[in-house]
């Protein structure tokens, strides 16, 4: 269960391997969480993951999971439920960068690349949100990006699946309300991760422990969305409204 | 008897007072005993739990996913005491409906705290204490019988007697349970005669908190009322600075000529709080001012004036909702209990809250007699400390976390019945009779149908055994 500060006890990661997603659960298991399922691709790859949680007296879980393979997400998602026995939060890491320039290239890949980011989101999070809303309670967290929230030449291709992740995500948890489950939206800048390695940092980046510092606030104080750093909210308060021809020339 | 049809609509938010983590239950109408018996028959899914006034702090009146009774709506209008001084009510019934009822013809709830609107069954389920609670003890020890529906709808009648009919057992699992053993759906109570419906009071104003501990001591030997307010965000020498009430039921005499009806009880609601109020209205800073001007306005000694029952006993029951005053984001209600003989660790715990200006108005000191025998009861011996704080203010969770391992390490505990945030790992350490409500569980409720967001969020409502050999086996495997 959640408690008064926004605190839960079990947890469920989409994407187990994801820094971001590893960065977060630290911080729940400082405080009151005890039983984390790792869903991931490669479990082999969140092992070491893993035991450092168990050394912390985590009970720890680790599946494979596909997020392209939308069929199976049912079974995966009901089988990490009974695991943990309630499903208090449930965090959603899946998510490939890409580079543009190769996304020109290859539109197949293009396709695959939107397809895992949003369309995948799209069925776990109805899943999800079906088992919340029947258990009357939970919080589902939707790691979007600023980059879905006004699409660049830059990266467009994964700018317009955030986006589309992003949008259902408002919708679901505006569907949510009154049903005891609840949505919250992250909107990192760029984070420096193994997913941008190599890339030159745009302004504002910020660090995966200092996003999770900002979930774990927004989960205490029950906020439905949260940009880290902070102040892109504010940012992007403007460049939401640059003209075109603008926002075209912006760099970075 | 054909079972009626359960209104199973849309699910419903449920709260505690403190307005904080809320979440969803269908609720259904506790109209009877027999409408009880037919939603437990049901066994619905994810469990069912009686609620009452919803005056638990946390989450102890709350069922994520499941069914929730609401057991006000089979309260009855106007419960009478018998020649003998027992009352029989639904449990739906409020102390509040008790008193208007009773207090006219001469007979007083033999406990309240500091509000009338819960209960009777909420009152047992939470073993309630109240500001005579060093010489009448908990709420429970004033039932002399109260009606169960437990575990697939058996209905039993249980009292604390030595008969095994009566299955004292149950009954004193029940008192403290939080609704764990199912739902009380009736109660007998042994009321306290009274002369009138005014209170004799003395009050003094403390300057620390030695002269308060001093004084404490004193008030309770000759007073059946005591408790302190203490000012939680004073420091250095004003460390504990407080206002010591202490009281007893005014006999006739004690009333001036021309009073009118020395029984008279029609308590009013003065104002209401405002609908929407922003989160941070309390703070630091105007907890600050509200406490200095509540110490400030209390008289240094004032014998034998005449109260109210209720401005003696229920003065927030005069702000309508007062617990809007905190906001959006709610507030965590704080009680815990420092055994006598560790007053060094309860100045320890004192000084903590202070020096951590933790914004908490309206916190008090009170001294707790002999125990229940309740597994579950929060009362023992010792000194307890209740402080409201806002949800908000940084920090809070692990300052209480570390409050909590104090007094865990001196033998202590919180109420549990406030609770909406604790380690449930401290739970077992704070109540070492944990199991034995486990046992009455797996007795009467094999299925654990009655179940709660607070059982399920401290593990209190796992009925399964422990399997023996079970450590030994994960130690090998893990």
């Amino acid at each position: 269960m959640k408690d008064a500060f926004g605190d839960v006890q079990r947890v469920l990661v989409l994407g187990g391997t994801s820094e971001i997603a590893q960065a977060i659960v630290r911080r729940l298991v400082a405080r009151r969480t005890r039983h984390v399922v790792l869903a991931c691709r490669q479990p082999a790859d969140a092992g070491g993951f893993a035991d450092e949680l168990r050394l912390a007296g985590v009970t720890v879980d680790v599946v494979p999971f596909d997020a392209d393979d939308i069929a199976a997400h049912p079974a995966v998602i009901d089988d990490a439920v009974a695991r943990l026995g309630e499903l208090d939060l449930a965090l959603l890491a899946v998510g490939v960068l890409g580079s543009q320039e190769a996304f020109d290239a290859d539109p197949a890949a293009a396709a695959a690349a939107f397809h895992t980011n949003a369309t995948a989101g799209v069925s776990a999070g109805l899943v999800i949100a079906d088992r919340l809303r029947r258990q009357g309670h939970g919080t589902l967290v939707v790691l979007s990006s600023v980059a879905g929230e006004r699409v660049r030449k830059a990266n467009f291709v994964y700018g317009a699946s955030k986006a589309g992740l992003d949008a259902f995500a408002q919708g679901l948890a505006d569907s949510l309300v009154g049903s005891g489950a609840n949505v919250l939206v992250v909107r990192p800048g760029f984070v420096a991760t193994r997913m941008t390695a190599g890339m030159k940092a745009a302004p504002f980046s910020t660090t995966a422990d200092a996003v999770a510092e900002a979930v774990v606030s927004g989960l205490g104080r029950g906020a439905t969305t949260v940009w880290a750093p902070g102040i892109l909210r504010w940012v992007f308060t403007v460049m939401r409204h640059l003209p075109r021809p603008v926002w075209r020339r912006v760099p970075g | 008897m054909p079972a009626e049809p359960i209104d199973d609509g849309a699910p419903r938010l449920l709260t505690g007072w403190g307005r904080t983590a809320p979440t969803a239950a269908h609720l259904v109408p506790g109209l009877s005993t027999d409408r009880v018996v037919s939603v437990a028959h049901g066994a619905p899914s994810r469990g069912v739990l009686a609620r009452g006034l919803g005056r638990s702090y946390g989450d102890a009146a709350q069922n994520a996913g499941g069914t929730v009774l609401d057991m006000v709506a089979g309260a009855t209008p106007a419960p009478r005491v018998d020649e003998t001084g027992l009352l029989r009510a639904a449990a739906g019934t409020s102390l509040d409906t008790v008193m208007r009822s009773c207090v006219p013809s001469g007979w007083f709830v033999p406990v309240t705290p500091g509000t009338r609107h819960v209960t009777l069954g909420g009152a047992l389920a939470a073993d309630i204490h109240g500001k005579n609670h060093h010489v009448d003890g908990s709420f429970g020890r004033h039932v002399v019988e109260a009606t169960i529906v437990t575990g697939g709808g058996d209905v039993r009648r249980v009292a604390p007697t030595d008969d095994p009919a009566d299955d004292a057992e149950l009954f004193w699992a029940t008192a403290g349970g939080l609704g764990l053993t199912g739902a009380v759906t009736a109660v007998t109570l042994r009321m306290l005669p009274v002369e009138t419906s005014r209170m004799l009071v003395d009050t003094d104003r403390l300057d620390d908190l030695d002269a308060l501990l001093g004084a404490m001591a004193d008030s309770d030997a000759h007073h059946r009322y005591s408790v302190a307010w203490i000012d939680l965000m004073a420091t250095g020498k004003h460390l504990g600075r407080s206002v010591l009430t202490a009281g007893d039921h005014a006999p006739l005499a004690a009333l001036p000529t021309g009073t009118g009806d020395p029984l008279a009880f029609d308590p009013a609601v003065r104002v209401g709080a405002p609908p929407w109020v922003p989160s941070g209205l309390l703070n630091r800073l105007t907890i600050r001012a509200f406490n200095e001007f509540w110490f400030r306005k209390a008289p240094r000694r004032r014998r034998d004036e005449l109260q109210t029952i209720g401005a003696f006993f229920h003065p927030l029951d005069g702000v309508r909702d007062w617990n809007r005053l905190y906001g959006r984001r709610g507030f965590v209600q704080h009680q815990t209990i420092v055994p006598f003989g560790h007053e060094a660790t309860l100045r320890r715990v004192v000084e903590r809250l202070s020096e951590a200006g933790a914004p908490s108005f309206l916190a008090v000191l009170k001294r707790f007699g002999p125990a229940s025998p309740g597994p579950l009861s929060f009362p023992t011996p010792g000194w307890t400390l209740a402080l409201d704080i806002p949800t908000g203010h940084p920090g809070l969770a692990e300052l209480l976390d570390e409050l909590d391992r104090v007094v865990v390490g001196v033998g202590g505990r919180i109420y549990l019945a406030k609770d909406s945030r604790v380690d449930p790992s401290l739970v077992p350490l704070m109540y070492p009779r944990l199991g034995e409500l486990a046992d009455v569980r797996r007795r009467i409720d094999p299925d654990g149908i009655w179940r709660s967001d607070l059982g399920h969020r401290l593990g209190l409502d796992d009925v399964r055994p422990t399997p023996l050999g079970d450590t030994h086996d994960r130690e090998a495997t893990s």
